[in-house]
């Protein structure tokens, strides 16, 4: 064996043993029978499963509903996250490093503490009805709504639109804005036309990062959404811990990872066949 | 009145004066340069004629029209940046085409005027390539096509050639001077490279540290520099000892030490003589070839003493060899203190 593959060893061995082999128990499991008296039987074998999923307007719901949510998220952090990231890299030296640092501090609080933290201010008596009260209205239903759901959504991930969309923005060079400016292009047309598709890889990269995380995110949904707002994590965790029906959980995981699988690439696909020429990415 | 004129223009970046009461007139279709160091002000004074640096103080008239706070864009300036600045997601037609897209020239006009500006640029045949599949000198040349397109009144080049190696720098020069022959533009260019500013400007305006210091033709410039800071910067020179002879002209003082004067003699005007003939004597330290001529270093009693002497065919001295140096009085340069420290 060569000295290149001995060196990539431990990542390997990581990778594996972290990511495929639990991927590939959870795919055997979704072919597992399931009975409520034994439990998982791990040699009989059966689609049925898949064929309940796929036969089930209630998981066709929650698929439908964990798509919409997740794409507005992702057309909310673009829209908030492209400028934001503009802004920031057109900051004098010490706001720039300021502001970048306020930006990433919440990844270092965990998701749950977050969500705790909207529910405290969205919940029935929380801040924010407590403020539409004092300006003399009536309380407003906020917490397990999608509302909720894809407010919180969007305050986890915009970190991870912004931290793409800068490092694009870093590359670009400011006197072709200079050079548009001079040629007579509005300040409007010089962020159309010069900016915006320069940093498109990195607005690609963004979005299919935030797509990904909230179309699998578990611990908002959970928490913000409640019993009655349920998104495809929160319904693989029921399988698996009320109804203890461990490969119908699986079969979901394993759908849910396909279908994202799809969306994203043909999205990548999508956006990257109108750029790579231009930008050779 | 000059066509582009700068009036006691100034700029300040917090402490730092990065230009100071900058005055210069440049006259239609005159090719003009700034030289001087790194860090002079040169882009600067660049950019606040472009509109891309608010001016702190003074005027800048364009055609008689005051546009110091005018917007970059109803400038309609042509510019040239170091690095080029082409839009990297955008063919070379479509980079060439921005500005009359901006304009909103008809688009038959557009596919003309740009086919016959790719044409002057010699870049006709990579009309759909896009930018990084260029080299540098024909990134410039698109650079240039783009800027010139627009039929501006004025194009700015700064440092057009500083990221080109030597051979291309050369061809890109003659090709900048034909160009804007080849137009009649007037152009202004900014460069740190004497050699480039004497080969291809009509007139030299030297900076110093945020302030002009000379402004000349470059035979005038290189063979009259009024400082020894100029002198030095703008080709090679030998600064020596001097003082005024019984009928006012400068001499070269024959002990060493300090004369009252510092004059200038450039290398290629002194001859090298047999040993003990000439006004002084010396020893060859070392020498160097360039092709199509030598240049020496030559100890002597007033210090080192560099000559360069075109390659005629006679036979290289070697080194250690013993020469007399030899120059005509007239040929002697006397150099005012530095006013400004670079
Ligand atoms: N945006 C800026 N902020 C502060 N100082 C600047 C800025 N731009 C230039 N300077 C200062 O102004 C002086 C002149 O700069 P510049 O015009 O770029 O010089 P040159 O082009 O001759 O090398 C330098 O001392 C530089 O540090
Ligand atoms: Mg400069």
């Amino acid at each position: 064996m060569s000295r290149g593959y001995l060196l990539s060893l431990p990542a390997l061995v990581l990778f594996v043993g972290l990511l495929i082999l639990p991927l590939g128990l959870t795919l055997v499991l979704s072919f597992n029978v399931f009975d409520y008296q034994v439990g998982v039987k791990a040699d009989e074998w059966t689609f049925a499963h898949y064929l309940s999923l796929f036969s089930d307007a209630y998981f066709y719901e929650i698929f439908w509903r964990t798509f919409w949510i997740s794409a507005l998220v992702t057309l909310l952090c673009v829209v908030i996250g492209v400028p934001e990231a503009y802004i920031l890299s057109r900051m004098g030296t010490p706001w720039r490093s300021i502001f970048l640092i306020l930006i990433l501090t919440p990844l270092l609080i965990s998701v749950v503490v977050r969500a705790f933290g909207w529910s405290l201010l969205l919940g029935a008596d929380g801040l924010v009805n407590q403020v539409i009260q004092f300006l003399g209205g009536r309380p407003v239903k906020l917490l397990y709504t999608p509302f909720a759901v894809i407010i919180a959504l969007v305050h986890v991930m915009l970190p991870f639109m912004i931290i793409p969309v800068w490092t694009s923005l870093q590359k670009l060079d400011p006197s072709a804005e200079q050079a548009a400016l001079s040629l007579g292009a509005s300040q409007t047309t010089v962020m159309r036309r010069i900016v915006l598709p320069q940093v498109m890889p990195g607005v690609l990269s963004g979005t299919l990062i935030v797509f990904g995380l909230a179309a699998s995110s578990f611990a908002i949904p959970g928490l913000l959404g409640g019993r009655r707002l349920k998104m495809v994590a929160t319904v693989v965790y029921d399988q698996y811990l009320s109804e203890l029906n461990w490969p119908m959980g699986a079969t979901i995981a394993v759908v849910l990872l396909l279908v994202n699988l799809l969306i994203m690439l043909s999205w990548n696909r999508m956006v990257e066949g109108r750029y790579k020429k231009s930008l050779g990415v | 009145m000059a066509f582009l004129q700068l009036h006691a223009l100034s700029k300040r970046y917090g402490a730092v004066d990065a230009v100071v009461a900058t005055d210069l007139a440049v006259e239609k279709g005159e090719f003009v340069s700034l030289l001087g160091p790194s860090g002079c002000g040169k882009t600067t004074t660049l950019q606040m004629i472009a509109g891309f640096v608010d001016v702190s103080g003074g005027q800048i008239l364009l055609d008689g029209r005051d546009i110091t706070h005018a917007k970059p864009a109803s400038r309609g300036l042509g510019v040239v940046f170091q690095s080029y600045a082409l839009f990297p997601h955008m063919s070379v037609r479509d980079n060439v085409a921005f500005g009359l897209k901006m304009r909103k020239v008809p688009t038959a006009e557009i596919a003309s005027k740009v086919k016959t500006v790719l044409e002057l640029v010699r870049l006709a045949p990579h009309a759909d390539r896009y930018p990084r599949e260029l080299s540098g000198g024909q990134r410039q040349r698109v650079a240039l096509a783009r800027a010139l397109v627009i039929e501006p009144p004025v194009l700015l080049l700064d440092e057009p050639l500083s990221n080109l190696d030597a051979n291309l720098r050369e061809e890109m020069q003659f090709e900048i001077r034909r160009i804007q022959c080849a137009v009649g533009i007037t152009t202004l260019m900014v460069t740190h490279d004497q050699a480039e500013a004497l080969s291809i400007s009509d007139r030299v305006v030297v900076m110093q540290a945020g302030r002009v210091t000379q402004i000349d033709a470059p035979y005038k410039l290189y063979e009259h520099p009024r400082t020894r800071f100029i002198s030095d910067f703008v080709g090679k020179a030998n600064l020596l000892p001097g003082d005024y002879d019984q009928l006012g002209t400068p001499q070269v003082r024959h002990e060493s030490g300090d004369g009252e004067l510092t004059l200038s003699l450039r290398p290629e005007k002194i001859q090298l003589v047999d040993a003990g003939t000439g006004r002084l004597q010396g020893k060859v330290l070392d020498s160097y070839f360039f092709g199509s001529q030598w240049l020496y270093r030559i100890h002597t009693s007033l210090g080192e003493i560099t000559v360069v002497r075109s390659n005629d065919g006679s036979a290289p001295l070697g080194c250690g060899a013993a020469v007399g140096l030899d120059w005509q009085a007239s040929l002697l340069r006397v150099l005012a203190a530095d006013e400004v420290r670079a």
